[in-house]
């Protein structure tokens, strides 16, 4: 049994505009010790997917299941899922300056998050556990630190204390969402290896959000892509890089520098769908250049492609599954086989 | 610190000096002549003129200025045009009752505004929230002396002088000193009256504050990190959403303490807002220069409280 298993999970919230279906049918797992990626451009749903497994969409329907060691994150009542917060499951976020709060000082704040699961903790203690966190997360000096409030803090040392905050109770599983956009490329680097190693070091299944291939490139085992609330495509690291079927992904690996493509950056054309009337049948048919009849009128299933490598390679597209990988071949490969079908 | 003191305490200083100017300045503008008004309609020029003199009104407006200045740092404000008393005597005998009234409808204000504005964020559209909405325009809206007059119609007309209970004597003051049970009972329609405007004002302020900041991303780390609700709504929210509200509380105190012209006129409690009235009325200069000064004082000081208070409740605030 997997540490986490979502299925079907549907997201939606009321709006006065409409219901916005922010996640729309979503099945992934995730094992011990293992990273998911979880790829998309904005507004895809990747945060909302993850926010709704630990209770933190107010004023969604929800429907669908997420078992997280045998019990449904999605039933459970609110104070059985406070208590999972941030001892079981924890969560890293995008920009550490706002996610901080910036009127207590660090050290209260990690102390506060053992306090709150353990209140037989002493307030002392608590320090000299968030000074002993604040150190194992490479923060210089923690023992003075830890008296600073986060303003004091550069970018890099900001999320370095998220992240002490995130392994502080041992979770079972770090959520870490877009941990490094707010950051530069070296930081950014540094922040990853950071969040890897202490992975590895406590056997946490992690996940990763980004709308950045290249940021997982180095970290995950397992990744999907997310569009327009659907999954588009599921699959190991590898194949996701060098393997890849649908469209969008490889749209996407095409706007990643030094990926399989050397030397293009291109960026997929068209906007994002809206999530109030999403785009029927194939989410992504208004912005794919293979599209065929059948992609306006019938939803592709995400199934298995013809991937002898990764078996459990999977992907929500019309397109032959045999078609797979970047590049001009392929591509010309996926064109034919477009015209083909329009005949 | 220290010298964000000195600094804002010599500007506090100057702005002072410059409302005595303005105020002294004023009087000239204004039409009347006070030494006739004190003589009476009767009066022979004779005695118009004796009474300038002693006043020291027959001289040269600058020398006035100056004499006044010289007596204000030796801490003398000179006597009432009209009952001889010194300002000074009569300022004290009057901040009792203004101190009182506001300080009280402080709390007051508080504790509803607040209390209120939390429960309304909390609740935010629901049908509770969109009650205190109507309460909270009704509140704003409704003039004070209209409450004032109410009160008293209910409380002193109808349950005292028809039916001859009487709960909360309307006017008056007595002061704290004095009888402390008595205070409270003259305290409690003029506190309610000052109240009304300020909990609905209080009560916006402080629900638009706190849903601001339930929507900031440190409240959904506080929710992540498996904090309780009310330990995200009061540790985490209120403690952000308070910074606006303790300006504000700040400001108005500060500016109360001058005088709060309808409530105490309207319950006759004889604070320095009806002895400003009073003296404006009456021309009497050296009691209008008191108590403009006073209330500026007042003014001046909350600004510089105020800073020092956001200091503290934000440490990304430094005092400069
Ligand atoms: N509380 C909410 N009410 C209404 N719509 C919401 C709410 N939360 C999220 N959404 C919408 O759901 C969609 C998915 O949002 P989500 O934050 O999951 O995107 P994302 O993939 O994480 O994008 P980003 O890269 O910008 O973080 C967006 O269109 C967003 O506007
Ligand atoms: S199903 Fe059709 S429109 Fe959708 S991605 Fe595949 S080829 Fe493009
Ligand atoms: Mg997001």
């Amino acid at each position: 049994m997997s540490l986490l298993e979502v299925t079907g999970l549907r997201v939606s919230f009321p709006t006065s505009d409409g219901i916005v279906q922010a996640v729309r049918g979503v099945s992934f797992t995730v094992d011990r010790g293992r990273t998911l990626g979880i790829v998309g451009e904005s507004g895809s749903g990747k945060s909302v997917s993850t926010q709704t497994l630990m209770g933190l969409t107010a004023g969604a329907d929800i429907s669908g299941r997420a078992l997280f060691d045998g019990a449904d994150l999605l039933a459970m009542d609110d104070e059985r899922l406070r208590r999972l917060r941030g001892a079981e499951i924890s969560m890293i976020f995008q920009d550490p300056l706002s996610s901080l709060h910036p009127l207590y000082r660090v050290g209260w704040q990690i102390g506060e998050l053992i306090r709150v699961h353990e209140p037989e903790v002493s307030k002392a203690a608590a320090r000299k556990r968030s000074i002993e966190l604040l150190g194992l997360v490479g923060i210089p000096q923690p023992d003075r630190r830890v008296d600073d409030y986060p303003h004091q803090f550069s970018g890099g040392m900001r999320q370095r204390v998220m992240i002490a905050m995130g392994v502080a109770l041992r979770p079972r599983l770090i959520i870490a969402d877009e941990p490094t956009t707010a950051l530069d490329a070296t930081v950014s680097a540094q922040i990853l290896d950071l969040l890897v190693r202490l992975q590895r070091e406590f056997e946490t299944a992690l996940i990763v959000i980004t709308h950045d291939l290249g940021v997982i490139a180095d970290v995950a085992d397992d990744v999907f892509v997310m569009y327009a609330g659907r999954q588009v495509e599921r699959a190991a690291l590898r194949s996701t890089y060098y393997r890849s079927h649908h469209p969008y992904t490889v749209g996407l690996l095409g706007s990643v520098p030094n990926a399989a493509v050397p030397g293009r950056l291109r960026q997929i054309p068209g906007a994002p769908p809206s999530l109030i009337h999403p785009p029927p049948a194939c989410p992504f048919h208004p912005r794919c250049r293979f599209v065929m009849p059948r992609c306006t009128t019938d939803e592709p299933p995400l199934d298995p492609v013809r991937d002898d490598a990764d078996p459990e390679h999977r992907s929500a597209c019309w397109l032959p599954g045999g078609l797979l990988g970047v590049g001009p071949e392929v591509d010309e490969a996926r064109t034919r086989a477009a015209q083909e079908s329009r005949e | 610190m220290i010298r964000f003191l000195i600094r804002r305490v010599v500007f506090g200083v100057f702005v002072l000096w410059l409302v005595s100017l303005g105020t002294f300045l004023l009087f000239f503008v204004v039409p009347g002549d006070p030494a006739r008004s004190i003589a009476g309609r009767q009066a022979t020029p004779e005695t118009i003129a004796l009474i300038r003199e002693r006043l020291g009104l027959d001289e040269p407006l600058a020398v006035q200025y100056w004499t006044f200045l010289k007596n204000l740092f030796r801490g003398d404000l000179g006597y009432s045009y009209y009952n001889n008393q010194p300002v000074t005597a009569l300022i004290a005998e009057r901040i009792g009752p203004t101190a009182s009234l506001v300080i009280g409808g402080a709390l007051l204000w508080l504790v509803i505004g607040v209390g209120v504005g939390i429960l309304s964020a909390t609740h935010a559209r629901s049908l509770l929230d969109r009650v205190t909405a109507g309460f909270v325009v009704a509140g704003i809206s409704m003039p004070t002396f209209v409450v004032g007059l109410m009160l008293l119609f209910v409380f002193n007309y109808l349950l005292s002088t028809v039916l001859g209970i009487t709960f909360f004597p309307g006017g008056q003051y007595t002061p704290l000193e004095e009888d402390p049970a008595d205070w409270l009972r003259h305290m409690i329609l003029p506190w309610i009256t000052l109240c009304t405007v300020q909990a609905a004002i209080y009560t916006r302020l402080t629900r638009g504050s706190l849903l601001e900041v339930l929507g900031e991303d440190y409240i959904r780390t506080a929710r992540a990190k498996g904090d309780g609700n009310r330990r995200v709504v009061v540790v985490h929210g209120l403690r952000a959403a308070l910074t606006p509200v303790v300006t504000q509380l700040g400001v108005d105190v500060g500016y109360m303490l001058g005088g709060v012209v309808v409530t105490e006129s309207v319950f006759g409690l004889g604070g320095v807002g009806q002895a400003a009235l009073q003296a404006i009325v009456n021309l009497d200069r050296p009691v209008v220069m008191g108590v403009v000064l006073l209330a500026a004082f007042f003014v001046v000081l909350a600004s510089i409280v105020v800073d020092i208070a956001y200091s503290f409740l934000d440490p990304r605030v430094r005092l400069s």
